[in-house]
């Protein structure tokens, strides 16, 4: 019984119903005479809920906890010596007993217990999937009938079927919450686990963000601070404002106070076109063209200025968020009322002193609003950041500082003091590269600042031919 | 002016030769077609109509009129229950149709809409094809089992709506591209494709010229033989012009019902009488 | 006055500069990326006979299993057959080929070999087995040279670099320039960054096919889900919900998660998807459901945007005429809403196929060496991908490499975002 033929049965069901229902009602307005409350179509679909909906619940019932029923019958089945205490035995040993059930084989001899409970879990299978299928046929011939006798010219098929869509549609906007629920449980669950390994004061007042992989027995509890982590999206948030809130601004305040009409139509949508761009994208220019750019421009100026320095993501991040920033101004001035203009130009101010003194302080909220969201659409990036993890070689060849070791391909550590700082836009680090020793995971973890799942690279580098 | 037709009390005859209502019977209570007792309305904790008591006869027109927010038009909008979509909105008392509680469970809304139609303040053709527009609502409730009856229905709905020489040859042009009366007609029809009781009319000519008001006007009085209407009108010479009786609402209350002569020329209250003079409103 | 005139006119121009900065922005940043992606998708290509030497390819046709055999016996001869092939050595069918336009080179195997990218061996064997006729003949073909030899021979590594800091031996390096002057080595168009997965051992051959299938995957989960969830959803608030403690509840946070940041969803997605559900780590399932919960806040805001859109009078008459509040939505609204809808999803779909840092949270960074076939496989998406390439050791290569996906990934949001345009022009309704 395979999940597609179930489909396939519930499909056939549904079709099967939904005729009966049609075929039923017209048959009832016929010999009644009198005229059916509610259309055929609404009584089909009324007998295709009634007989599919307890089917599928049987199903889900079935594939949610049959499973578990089965294993607990078959572990109690065994002979009370070889039931191993701890679950993670158990597991092992229901392991062992499935593959020899399905017929894979299995390491070492089969005892003989294993081998009876293979066979009794063989046949519980086929006995609950004989329940369940004889159970879905039940309740939905139930169904079928009890709609079938149901079908009178005053059932309200309609209403009852516009009912069952309405909780459909309730339980789609419930996702929302779930979702929720689902962040905060799983950020709450990593984040205690995350404590558990470093001491709160030092994750929040620490002074180094410098997390090891460490060999097993020694902990990693130095460098984990915060504090450059923030002092580091911090500056880049500074910088970033301090490119897009002026350009940002007078792009607004020039394209609804005196753009001609064709410039605006031109240049509002180029300029958005920045909004639409993946980060990664920005990411990658940022790496190959700004940094480098005010590299150069540092040599000419003689300041020493890093390619991935905070400059470089703040002015890229800065970029990013100036179509926020004048679009939404831009929509906001050219809301504020023409009188309130007129009133000041006719008192002889010129359209600078006006735009200054008059509109720009009616539309300062609708202003700092737009320079708010997009400072908070910045602070959550990460991936402008990335690049940043590189370093430059002394030829200017930007090398990659890496180590393998058991084929498995770590993060780069860089321990030159300095670099770390300022690090990656952002409280949370994507760091996923592979690391396959437990205790490199676990710091791995702990550096994330969340658990996250442990990858191991595919190695084969060729598909298997 | 006020040479208009007597409120006329024996009615009821004339139901029978209706196409088939659903669910509709014969009148129950003689001639009274709708009755309202003590229908009271509130926004929220507001009460926008104070206790409102009053019947309608088959087959006759009565306005509604009283200045602006005097609850005339929440009152109409109580016969075919559209406050029921108004959030927050929350009605009591009783209202009949035919005998029965329109309030009733064993009553469902969407068959009253049917039986009580309504056309709106503006003109709110569905943009599709003017056929589609008078089609949907017989398909709606299964009026018809084949296309050839439909296709009647459409016709007779256009022709009883007086638009049909103007639309008959471009019944697939969307009903949204018709001048603004032939809007209002077009949803009259669509109103009536339905085979109601009750045409409920809210300031039907407000967003018209005089013209297409006049051919609404002239439209009323023929829809009279077989419909009873309702109408709320902002313009005391149209009420004058095309109803029987008229009621007039000042602040939530029921002041005068009367014939309409009787209101224009002889009205009882001081307030109508100072509303219908132009002293206020 | 005159500094009031003056102070008018500084106003004025700094607008227009502001503009200006900008617009010149866009433009640095779409010719840096056109500048270095463009010429990434011609690679430099041996184009030279190859003779398909009988001596050397020592295989016979793939077996096929005989009437009477039994499956095992087959399966023996099927595997024997594999490990023939893998004995054979196409490495000397391409020294030889190379020898032939360069005499030279015969004594140096391994550097001719280091000449092209080790994936054509490969593509070598593919041929073969395809089509076992081909052993004798000589066939004139396509090669991509190694990734190294791309670079050097387009400049992009400093040609006066000493030895120790190049990456190809100096000999390797003459020869490379030699086989360009006699026409052996031209800059093709390469199909390869369209057809192939990522490579690490091949790097002149890695492709963007898996990331793309994995992409591919991601939307159609996203479509799939996002939009009847969302539309869903969008109707319910709007035109069902009663004002109360839930529907507030449900609204405050709709709104509160379209300003969550996208990599919080990773995280989500790391924790209930793979850790509680058990679901394949860096399947495109995964990212699927990760994108679709991003998604559905936008989908749903822009949508209710859409139905809000449709006047009331609409709902009205419907419900006039006797239609339930369900017909009225279906028959009437949803239709008028439709390509604000459409273009809702087309923008939240445009969104989820450029996101990348919650991707890397369910392990979708990892490297996938093969097309994935299903949702269920292991798989990467384009922005990780170009992630992956601008972050590879071979930056010179590569850099080019990732800004010719960049222009990939940003000419499929284009045009999803021409057909949001075309839709929203299709369907506009005046009323």
């Amino acid at each position: 019984m395979s999940n597609l033929a179930v489909v396939a049965v519930l499909l056939v069901l549904v079709a099967v119903a939904y005729q009966i229902g049609l075929a039923r009602s017209r048959g009832v307005a016929l010999a009644s005479g009198v005229r059916m409350h509610s259309l055929p179509r609404y009584h089909g679909l009324l007998v295709v809920l009634n007989a599919a909906l307890p089917a599928i619940a049987v199903y889900l019932l079935w594939s949610l906890f049959g499973g578990s029923v089965i294993e607990a019958m078959v572990l109690a089945s065994l002979p009370p010596e070889q039931i191993p205490a701890d679950e993670l035995q158990q597991r092992v040993v229901l392991q062992r007993i499935q593959n020899l059930a399905s017929g894979f084989g299995m390491l070492g001899e089969a005892q003989a217990y294993e081998q009876a409970a293979a066979a009794y879990l063989q046949s519980l299978t086929t006995t609950g999937q004989a329940v369940t299928a004889a159970l879905m046929a039940t309740v939905a011939a139930l169904g079928l009938f009890w709609s079938w006798r149901g079908t009178t010219p005053q059932t309200r098929a309609r209403n009852k079927v516009e009912r069952a869509i309405e909780i459909g549609l309730i339980a789609c906007s419930a996702i929302a919450i779930f979702t929720t629920v689902g962040i905060v449980l799983s950020m709450l669950g990593e984040t205690i686990r995350f404590f558990q390994f470093i001491n709160p004061a030092d994750f929040f007042f620490g002074t180094v963000w410098n997390p090891r992989f460490e060999t097993v027995g020694t902990s990693g509890q130095e460098g984990f601070g915060l504090l450059p982590l923030l002092s580091g999206t911090l500056l880049i948030m500074i910088i970033a404002m301090a490119v897009a809130v002026p350009l940002g601004l007078m792009i607004a305040i020039y394209l609804a106070e005196y753009a001609p009409y064709h410039v605006r139509n031109v240049a509002k949508p180029a300029i958005e076109v920045l909004a639409g761009i993946p980060t990664v994208v920005y990411g990658v220019f940022a790496l190959v063209t700004v940094g480098p750019f005010l590299a150069g421009m540092g040599e000419l100026l003689g300041v020493n200025i890093r390619a991935t320095s905070a400059l470089t993501a703040g002015v890229v991040m800065g970029m990013m968020i100036i179509p926020f920033i004048s679009s939404l101004s831009d929509d906001i001035i050219t809301q504020v009322p023409k009188a309130m203009r007129d009133g000041s130009l006719a008192l002889g101010g010129t359209k600078a002193e006006t735009i200054v003194k008059v509109v720009l302080p009616a539309a300062l909220p609708g202003i700092v609003g737009a320079i708010l969201l997009g400072v908070s659409k910045a602070i959550g990036e990460t991936m402008i950041g990335h690049g940043r993890r590189q370093l430059s070689g002394a030829d200017g060849q930007p090398v990659r500082i890496g180590f393998h070791h058991h084929g498995v391909h770590h993060q780069p550590v860089d321990r030159r003091p300095g670099f770390r700082q300022p690090a990656v836009a952002g409280g949370l680090r994507p760091r996923t590269d592979a690391v396959r020793d437990d205790a490199g995971a676990q710091c791995h973890r702990a550096g994330g600042g969340a658990q996250v799942p442990r990858t191991i690279r595919v190695i084969n580098d060729e598909p298997t031919h | 002016m006020m040479e208009n037709n007597m409120a006329q009390a024996t009615m009821g005859a004339k139901l029978d030769a209706l196409p088939n209502k659903p669910g509709g019977g014969p009148a129950a209570s003689g001639g009274i077609k709708l009755s309202s007792r003590d229908v009271r309305v509130f926004y929220g904790d507001n009460e926008a109509l104070h206790g409102v008591s009053m019947d309608v006869m088959a087959n006759e027109v009565v306005a509604f009129i009283g200045p602006s927010g005097c609850g005339k038009s929440t009152f109409l909008r109580c016969f075919n229950r559209m406050n029921d979509t108004v959030a927050g909105a929350r009605v009591t008392g009783q209202i009949t149709l035919d005998g029965r509680d329109i309030h009733d469970h064993a009553i469902d809304v969407v068959q009253l809409r049917a039986q009580v139609g309504m056309v709106f303040q503006k003109p709110n053709p569905f943009p599709k094809p003017i056929y589609e527009n008078v089609a949907y609502g017989p398909r709606l409730h299964g009026l018809t089992s084949s296309k050839s009856e439909l296709d009647q229905i459409v016709e007779s709905s256009l022709r009883r709506a007086g638009l049909w020489e103007e639309v008959k040859d471009r019944l697939d042009a969307p009903g949204t591209g018709l001048s603004g009366g032939q809007q209002q007609r077009l949803c009259i029809a669509r109103a009536i494709a339905v085979s109601p009781d009750v045409i409920l009319m809210d300031e039907p000519c407000s967003a018209l010229d005089p013209i297409a008001t006049a051919k609404i006007e002239e439209l009323i009085h023929e829809l009279k033989e077989n419909y009873t209407i309702i109408i709320v009108t902002h313009n005391m010479q149209q009420a004058a012009r095309v109803s029987d009786r008229t009621a007039f609402f000042h602040l939530g209350d029921l002041i005068e019902l009367g014939t309409t002569s009787q209101i224009f020329t002889t009205p009882k209250q001081q307030r109508t009488e100072d509303y219908v003079t132009g002293r206020y409103g | 006055m005159r500094r009031r005139q003056v102070r008018e006119k500084l106003f004025h121009w700094s607008g227009i500069a502001a503009v200006v900065i900008a617009l010149t922005l866009v433009g640095i940043f779409f010719g840096t990326i056109l500048k270095t992606g463009l010429p990434a998708f011609w690679q430099s290509t041996f184009v030279m006979d190859v003779h398909f030497d009988p001596e050397v390819v020592q295989i016979g046709p793939k077996p096929e299993p005989m009437p009477g055999e039994s499956p095992a016996a087959y399966q023996q001869r099927f595997n024997q057959w594999q490990l023939d092939l893998g004995f054979v050595d196409f490495g000397q069918i391409i020294h030889k080929s190379i020898v032939k336009q360069l005499p030279e080179a015969a004594e140096h195997p391994d550097e001719t070999l280091a000449l092209v990218t080790s994936g054509e061996l490969f593509a070598l064997r593919d041929r073969v087995v395809a089509d076992p006729g081909i052993i004798g003949q000589t066939v004139r073909l396509k090669l991509l040279a190694d990734a190294n030899v791309d670079v050097w021979l387009k400049g992009n590594i400093d040609r006066d670099l000493p030895d120790t800091q190049q990456q190809l031996s100096p000999l390797v390096r003459a020869w490379a320039d030699q086989l360009q002057a006699s026409g052996v080595i031209q800059n093709k168009f390469s199909t390869a960054i369209f057809m192939n997965p990522d490579s690490r051992s091949s790097l002149a051959s890695a492709g963007l096919a898996g990331a793309f299938m994995g992409s591919l995957f991601m939307m159609i989960i996203v479509i799939l889900l996002a939009m009847p969830i969302g539309v869903a959803a969008a109707i319910y608030l709007e035109e069902f919900a009663p004002k109360n403690r839930l529907t507030d509840l449900i609204e405050v946070n709709i709104n509160n998660l379209a300003a969550v940041p996208s990599i919080v969803f990773g995280l989500l997605g790391a924790v209930v998807f793979i850790m509680w559900f058990n679901l394949p780590m860096s399947s495109s399932l995964v990212g699927g459901l990760v994108l679709t919960l991003m998604t559905l806040p936008t989908v749903i805001i822009a949508t209710r945007a859409a139905l809000k859109a449709v006047p009331p009078s609409i709902r009205e008459a419907a419900l006039g005429v006797g239609a339930s509040k369900m017909q009225a939505i279906t028959h009437h609204v949803l239709p008028l809403a439709r390509p604000g809808i459409l273009t809702a999803m087309i923008i939240g779909v445009a969104q989820a196929l450029g996101e990348t840092g919650p991707l890397l949270l369910i392990g979708m960074s990892a490297f996938v060496a093969s097309i994935p076939a299903t949702p269920f496989d292991q798989s990467t998406a384009l922005p990780v991908q170009i992630y992956l390439w601008e972050s590879n050791e071979l930056r010179n290569f590569f850099e080019g490499r990732g800004s010719a996906a960049i222009i990939v990934l940003l000419g499929m949001m284009l045009a999803l975002n021409a057909v949001a345009i075309w839709l929203r022009k299709r369907f506009e309704t005046r009323w």
